[in-house]
């Protein structure tokens, strides 16, 4: 077996060592009767060519979203990741170190991070990031109960342009902690009114921008209105690329920032691993979850970097923790970091206008197909269209022809039987006009 | 300071921040040429640049692998990180998690077009539920601590469905910060459990603590001393004999996967470390993977989304309320886990099969004892043997020298291995928790063993500066924590 070093003759040395005739005698404190005396009736060891066969075959059922024309959104952003990108995340001393606990030799891990943390602070808006949360949608729950411990208040108000599996973990993870959720409908036409809702019980107020319609909104009154209350305003935002082309989150008065951060360097992978980005103010540091990079010096005076305010971390504080995160999303934090490092301003806000362009011109192209009505106005690489036909049916029979044409509304939303028509168009750069050419000829012919 | 002019030391290259590197304009990408559009942003342009530097692709190539050569992984050497199973990641995992058919699927595509990659979850799923014997496992959670979280919410539901979710969870003294901070989360309020002189959990005082008010008992098995519970059986009972579940934390799984089923052991529920047990790399901090496995009496209750088979093959059902999720606790992560996690895996799970696991698991438990057989009478053993995959000594064998458990950690980093966890469990004193893994050879661990018995002498001879100076030859020397922490400079600023 490849991965196992030891010989028989290396065993049975150190079987002698150790005093020991058989490795079962190492196993005696496990009760008899728990004991299995043989490998389970399960298949055997197999060859690395063998298992490439397997695996290859079961990766073979799938369409991959660059062999189709792909819209879809929803959450996730299908982006050309650089070559150096990925050839770079594969350095063994990035994908094989653990938690960078010792920092002598973990400078390389603490210092990418701390730069991560610094770019994502820029492009939020924001004083602070930490270095990482599981996804954004647990990033929003933590966000939640992070709001709940500052102002000792019971009520967080969710809109209903937040995306409902983020909606959920939220509403899951705030159950037994003493928060009570007030979800908002969701309403692509954008007539949402928020302002009612905050009140003197309100933590905070959660609100996506752009919306999971797609739709970018001036959140400034928000803000102040959050802010007279004195309940926080978190901005959810799960295209971070968006922030290169759309006033930051915090430039229009957000207390915490969360992102789904795997539209940069990370990919789709089918949903997972995410990327969890959480940014607040810096008074609030303190009560912030998740892992922290600060810059120190050594013995010798040179500058480096460390784990810091680790005493608001399980691992020093137990039930009095932040949270209880311990493995973070390290890696993809690295990815989404080289990318925005690769890009740079220039390459981030080109990159953006490069997807508004894209979404424009399919919004525009779309909307002259009879049966289509563009729901969304303002909006930066994401809208909503309304179909004259059920949207899941349209997606399934384009989906047959190599066009994965949107998220249809029943798959976020299947209690909202009035969303069944919705249909949420996504193009990024990925998309060519050729693409944009199939799912509107489609479109056409699924509405006719 | 530096006695070379640049601070450069041969292969070790200083290097400055990204922000350092700027150049305003420069980009490490080209775009394709297009026409802008008339923008549709409702007038929400962003005012203002952002403040990110700009680099060309090969200073950032430079940049990272600069950056690279200051960290240590288990590539570089030996890890024997107590409680993190640093073992060898196997590179057929990320060739295969790279597949288009896999890294390049979204995770909103129709369920008829992701047909393997649904079966790939189940498949994995099966495996994890044949090696523990239970009957179920949710595969949405995303980590260890976020797999407690779906196992307590999943004992809290079924209580609750009995009408009381009750009040208390039990934990041992030597567990996982990450137990007591979940337990709070899910409401719960903490009591610990003392340990006995074996370094196992006393049972006639988690008895005396077990009531209709405890949920649930929070196990890890192996012990965070490196131990077997092997009173285990007879805590299974006593916690079911008051209705409370049986939560397990499967941090150590790698000692008895092949030779034990939890299930046998009487456990209702454990998280599985994909990142640790079956070999996905820890990726300097994640990301991980924690499915969950269930008893039958918990199954119901479990997260959404799960897998299931269906009249036109795999389907995902991803909504609580209905059908089969009708009485499901809810959603805890966006979309369906760590699939790129679980792709790599099952990669590692075909390749070892189940002779193979089973040998890594004994081979693990062998090359623990022989650090034991082989540094006990230079170190302080906690309890005496045989351990599980790991080998827990405290710090009696420094009594009077001068030097500490962190000095010995930064020492072995001078001598090109990375430290033991230290000062963990907190049930000794000064602990030094190694866990060698399946995957070193005896010569690896003869060295080590070399090395550690040296700086034992070493200890003892009193040459305490030595220790205190240590690390020699790292990029950085020992970095001021307390200065970090007093003054946080979390971010990098222009300077004014």
């Amino acid at each position: 077996m490849r991965y196992l070093p030891l010989t028989e003759a290396e065993r049975a040395a150190m079987r002698a060592a150790i005093g020991v005739a058989s490795i079962d005698d190492l196993f005696i404190d496990v009760p008899q009767a728990a004991r299995l005396d043989r490998p389970l009736p399960l298949p055997g060891h197999r060859s690395e060519l063998e298992v490439e066969r397997i695996l290859s075959a079961l990766a073979a059922k799938n369409l991959p979203a660059g062999r189709a024309a792909c819209f879809l959104g929803g959450g996730f952003y299908r982006h050309h990741i650089p070559a150096a990108l990925d050839q770079l995340l594969l350095r063994g001393e990035f994908l094989t170190s653990y938690t960078p606990y010792q920092p002598e030799v973990s400078q390389g891990t603490l210092q990418a991070l701390f730069e991560f943390q610094s770019q994502v602070a820029l492009i939020t808006g924001m004083e602070v990031a930490n270095a990482s949360l599981y996804d954004g949608a647990t990033a929003t729950a933590e966000a939640v109960l992070m709001a709940g411990r500052i102002t000792k208040r019971p009520k967080i108000v969710l809109s209903g342009g937040l995306h409902p599996h983020f909606a959920k973990v939220a509403a899951t993870q705030a159950r037994y902690v003493g928060l009570a959720i007030e979800a908002r409908a969701p309403d692509p036409t954008g007539g949402e009114n928020l302002l009612g809702a905050i009140d003197a019980k309100t933590a905070c107020v959660v609100v996506q921008n752009p919306s999971v319609f797609g739709a970018i909104s001036d959140l400034r009154p928000l803000a102040k209105a959050c802010q007279a209350a004195g309940a926080l305003l978190v901005v959810v935002v799960t295209e971070p690329l968006a922030l290169g082309l759309i006033e930051s989150p915090g430039a229009m008065g957000a207390d915490i920032v969360v992102a789904e951060g795997t539209s940069l360097g990370v990919g789709l992978n089918f949903g997972g691993p995410g990327l969890g980005l959480f940014a607040t103010r810096e008074k609030y540091v303190r009560q912030m979850p998740g892992r922290l990079v600060g810059e120190t010096v050594d013995v010798e005076g040179q500058r480096g970097w460390v784990l810091t305010l680790s005493t608001r971390e399980q691992h020093i504080r137990r039930e009095k923790a932040t949270s209880n995160i311990c493995t973070n999303s390290g890696l993809c934090a690295l990815a989404f970091s080289m990318h925005l490092t690769f890009l740079g301003e220039a390459g981030f806000v080109g990159l953006a206008e490069l997807n508004h362009a894209r979404a424009v011109a399919t919004a525009e192209r779309l909307a002259a197909i009879p049966g289509v009505t563009v729901l969304t106005d303002g909006f930066f690489n994401e809208f909503a269209i309304r179909l004259a036909k059920p949207a899941h049916q349209v997606v399934e029979r384009l989906a047959a022809k190599g066009i994965l044409a949107g998220v249809p509304g029943s798959r976020l939303w299947p209690a909202h039987p009035e969303l069944a028509d919705l249909l949420l168009v996504a193009a990024t750069e990925t998309v060519e006009p050729a693409d944009i050419d199939a799912l509107a000829n489609g479109l056409a012919e699924a509405l006719r | 300071m530096s006695d070379t002019i640049t601070g450069n030391r041969a292969l070790l290259i200083e290097e400055p921040l990204i922000f350092e590197q700027d150049s305003p304009g420069r980009s490490g990408i080209d775009l394709p040429a297009f026409q802008p559009a008339a923008q549709r942003l409702n007038g929400l342009r962003r005012q203002g640049p952002i403040g990110l530097p700009g680099l060309s692709e090969p200073q950032v190539v430079r940049h990272y692998t600069r950056l690279s050569q200051k960290n240590f992984g288990i590539d570089t050497g030996f890890y024997p990180l107590g409680s993190c199973t640093m073992k060898h990641n196997p590179r057929l995992g990320e060739k295969m998690a790279r597949l288009a058919g896999f890294g390049d699927l979204h995770p909103l595509q129709p369920a008829s077009t992701v047909q393997g990659a649904l079966e790939l979850i189940d498949s994995l799923a099966g495996w994890l539920k044949d090696l523990t014997g239970l009957p179920a496992v949710a595969m949405s959670p995303a980590a260890g601590a976020h797999g407690e979280l779906c196992g307590l919410m999943t004992i809290r539901a079924a209580h609750e469905a009995k009408g009381n979710p009750r009040q208390i969870v039990l934990v041992p003294e030597s567990a996982h910060g990450t137990n007591p901070a979940t337990a709070a989360l899910c409401g719960y309020q903490v009591v610990a459990v003392p340990a006995n002189a074996r370094g196992r959990v006393d049972l006639a005082a988690l008895e005396a603590k077990l009531d209709g008010k405890v949920a649930a008992f929070m196990l890890t098995n192996p012990n965070t001393c490196g131990l077997f519970e092997d009173q285990i059986l007879e805590i299974a009972k006593a916690v079911h004999q008051v209705g409370a579940y049986f939560y397990c934390d499967g941090a150590n799984f790698n000692a008895l996967v092949g030779r034990v089923r939890m299930a046998d052991l009487g456990i209702d529920c454990m998280h599985i470390n994909l990142h640790k047990t079956f070999a996905t790399p820890h990726g300097g901090g994640g990301p991980g993977a924690g499915p969950t496995v269930l008893s039958a009496a918990l199954a119901p209750f479990a997260p959404v989304p799960f897998v299931v088979h269906g009249p036109n093959g795999f389907e995902l059902v991803e909504e609580a309320g209905q059908g089969p999720a009708k009485q499901s606790l809810g959603r805890l992560k966006g979309f369906h886990g760590q699939f790129g996690v679980f792709v790599r895996a099952l990669a590692y799970i075909l390749s070892m099969g189940s002779d193979g696991l089973r040998q890594a698991s004994s081979d693990a438990v062998l090359n623990a004892n022989y650090l034991l057989a082989r540094l006990k009478d230079v170190l302080s053993l906690s309890f005496e043997g045989p351990c599980m995959h790991e080998v827990l000594f405290d710090d009696r064998f420094l009594r009077d020298t001068g030097v500490t458990t962190l000095d010995v950690a930064k020492a072995l980093i001078d001598e090109g291995f990375h430290p033991m966890t230290m000062y963990f469990p907190l049930v000794v004193h000064g602990a030094l928790l190694m866990e060698p893994t399946e995957t070193e050879s005896k010569d690896g661990l003869d060295r080590f063993i070399a090395v550690v018995r040296a700086l034992a002498a070493r200890a003892k001879a009193g040459d305490q500066a030595f220790f205190h100076a240590a690390p020699h030859h790292t990029p950085r020397r020992r970095l001021d924590e307390t200065q970090a922490a007093r003054a946080p400079v979390l971010r990098w600023r222009k300077a004014d």
